[in-house]
């Protein structure tokens, strides 16, 4: 189905990706208070809990860019090196952009 | 993290609490305002009305989603693959709903909802990273969310209102490697935590698999595989565990 994107068509598409992005932000929470949680699955949530950052990082690591990959290798670097969060983003921005301009 | 970390940790979650979350994310938030200036001068090049495009990043706040609807913009643009396309980036939000749960649960039902509102990547691995310290994160999350989601606001206005004179969105942001605050981001948050080998093995498992379903399934869905994984490869860790001690005398 195609909707025309002027006037108030637009609204209301807006207004539907503002309520499936506010469905997925909600929809976790209300499932699990739907569902008794017992220790296997306390257990499940917090292997998750760490999993879902690797899970985002692993491919843009793996398969992203030169610039991609030397951005989280000195973000990681960085971390290591002092464990202030904003010195290793602002090195890794800087890295991803250093080995653009490098190699591409 | 233990249970026992669990029991110790007091919920504060006051205005105080979300003020301090609030200028704790203050400086990534930076960074964020240059994305959405991205996404401000990305939609003006496709032809949304300035007053639309600072509705959207308001109303949706979820920059991936928003810059893939650029993508199919046009006169029209086909609803459901739209939407579908929104749900599949932002269904790793149910899983950032779900891992907080436990300390969401001791909340008022209204209270819970309206923090996880605002719940976004940044805010969301920094309250997980407090709660793996021993802190509470309630404030993080909820005061956090409200500086991301300001400073996307106006970041997207500053760019549809001064970004006339600059020249490709996206492909400027890449230059300067803005694209990767986000993956930094999170990565640094991954490292800020307490790590012992147990955490290493489920990441392990978590990342193999999200690389295996990456590109091969829809998209997306590789967040989700390599969170399930390594959900179960911790559930399964711990039967074996309590397998040996039973087996002990």
């Amino acid at each position: 189905m195609m909707i025309e994107t002027t006037g108030n068509s637009l609204i209301w598409l807006m207004l539907a990706m503002a309520l499936v992005t506010l469905a997925t932000r909600w929809g976790g929470v209300y499932v699990m208070s739907m569902v008794p949680i017992g220790p296997r699955g306390q257990r499940f949530i917090e292997g998750m809990s760490g999993s879902v950052l690797i899970a985002l990082l692993a491919p843009m690591a793996v398969k992203g860019d030169v610039g991609a990959q030397c951005g989280l290798l000195a973000t990681a670097l960085a971390m290591l090196a002092c464990r202030k969060p904003m010195v290793a983003i602002t090195a890794g921005v800087c890295a991803a952009a250093v080995a653009r301009q490098v190699f591409v | 993290m233990s249970e026992r970390q669990n029991a110790q940790i007091r919920e504060v979650f006051d205005t105080q609490q979300v003020w301090k979350g609030f200028c704790k994310l203050a400086p990534i938030s930076m960074f964020v305002v240059v994305f959405g200036a991205a996404f401000g001068l990305a939609a003006a090049q496709q032809g949304l009305s300035d007053a639309s495009t600072v509705a959207m990043s308001a109303l949706v706040f979820a920059g991936y989603a928003q810059f893939a609807a650029l993508d199919m913009w046009g006169a029209q643009v086909p609803l459901f693959t739209l939407l579908a396309t929104v749900f599949a980036i932002n269904a790793r939000h149910l899983l950032m709903g779900a891992t907080l749960y436990p300390w969401l649960s001791s909340m008022s039902v209204r209270k819970r909802y309206g923090v996880m509102t605002v719940v976004s990547d940044a805010n969301w691995a920094m309250s997980l990273q407090h709660y793996q310290n021993g802190q509470s994160g309630l404030g993080v999350l909820f005061g956090g969310g409200l500086a991301l989601w300001l400073f996307w606001v106006v970041g997207t206005w500053l760019g549809v209102a001064f970004g006339s004179g600059i020249s490709g969105g996206s492909a400027t942001m890449e230059r300067f490697g803005l694209d990767m605050v986000v993956g930094c981001f999170l990565l640094a948050m991954a490292f800020g935590g307490e790590q012992r080998l147990r955490e290493w093995l489920i990441w392990l498992v978590a990342g193999v698999v999200s690389l295996l379903v990456w590109g091969v399934l829809e998209a997306n869905s590789y967040v989700v595989a390599g969170a399930v994984a390594g959900g179960l490869f911790n559930v399964l860790l711990h039967e074996r565990k309590s397998q040996q001690t039973e087996a002990k005398p």
